[in-house]
């Protein structure tokens, strides 16, 4: 049993990862605070039958989509889009894939984030169906296993392993649009013609 | 009958996702990395996949605004005050 005047010094420190998803899961400051704020008070009141030594963050972030689900999708008049559209694997690979290999001289990732600025990337990964964009959030940002995402949102690894695996390949296509749009994808824009390629 | 413990591109992807995220046991595991060593095009797109999350990873993350944390803080305590309080426990 845990003792909860050793709450916040426990899971005070994944506030701010908690607060990264919130926004994410609401899509607005305001809500996502509150929520964050519910989710906190929630787990304070909850904490003495939190098995100490297990998962607290797990623990937490089930907590946080719980509540979400209860309080804020609940508000949410218009019913959420449940499915996706196939996308080929490495959609986005095949299409940038070439032109990253053609930068020399810097890292790889340093030539991708450049590819995608940090609206971008947040707004593909918000327009993403609810259920695919919490799969991924909780693999791709926070890290957490197919068992421990199975846990918290209450469903068979099978699907999580189904939802991430659209949801990512979603998420690609979305990234690709944005890339597209900036004229980003065309190789020989981005490989001046007579530049030699792998010269460093 | 095909060698088991050789790994075609086809299956090399069908396993990516479960590759990078650690979910494979160490036998199947290795044979993927030794594939990934011996096919220059599998490995580029692993490590596409690899460098994409990352990227996906930094760019989402955010600090919790500092009033948002003393909120919490206050509540926790009157909370905990709440809960001492002989007759609400």
């Amino acid at each position: 049993m845990a003792d909860q005047s050793e709450f916040a010094a426990q899971a005070m420190p994944y506030s701010s990862a908690l607060y990264a998803a919130a926004l994410r899961m609401t899509r607005n400051v305001a809500e996502a605070e509150d929520l964050v704020q519910e989710t906190y008070l929630r787990a304070f009141r909850g904490f003495g039958g939190f098995q100490a030594g297990t998962n607290l963050k797990a623990w937490l972030y089930r907590i946080l989509t719980n509540t979400y689900i209860n309080i804020y999708r609940a508000k949410k008049r218009r019913p959420e889009q449940t499915d996706l559209e196939d996308v080929e694997d490495l959609y986005l690979y095949r299409r940038l894939g070439g032109l990253e290999a053609a930068a020399a001289g810097r890292s790889a990732e340093d030539e991708l984030l450049d590819f995608f600025t940090e609206a971008e990337v947040v707004t593909a990964v918000e327009e993403l169906p609810e259920q695919f964009r919490i799969a991924v959030l909780l693999a791709d940002v926070e890290g957490f296993s197919y068992k421990e995402i199975a846990e918290i949102l209450d469903i068979p690894i099978g699907t999580v392993m189904s939802r991430l695996h659209r949801g990512r390949k979603a998420l690609q296509k979305k990234l690709y649009g944005f890339a597209s749009a900036r004229g980003l994808v065309d190789p020989v824009a981005a490989v001046p013609a007579g530049e030699p390629v792998h010269q460093r | 009958m095909a060698d088991d413990d050789e790994i075609d591109c086809d299956r090399a992807l069908i396993v990516l996702y479960q590759f990078l995220d650690g979910e494979l046991t160490i036998e199947r595991r290795e044979r993927i990395e030794s594939h990934l060593y011996r096919c220059q095009h599998c490995f580029a797109s692993y490590d596409f996949e690899q460098e994409l999350r990352f990227v996906v990873r930094s760019r989402l993350q955010t600090e919790i605004p500092k009033s948002l944390i003393e909120r919490i803080s206050m509540l926790l305590e009157r909370e905990a005050l709440f809960i001492d309080t002989p007759g609400h426990g």
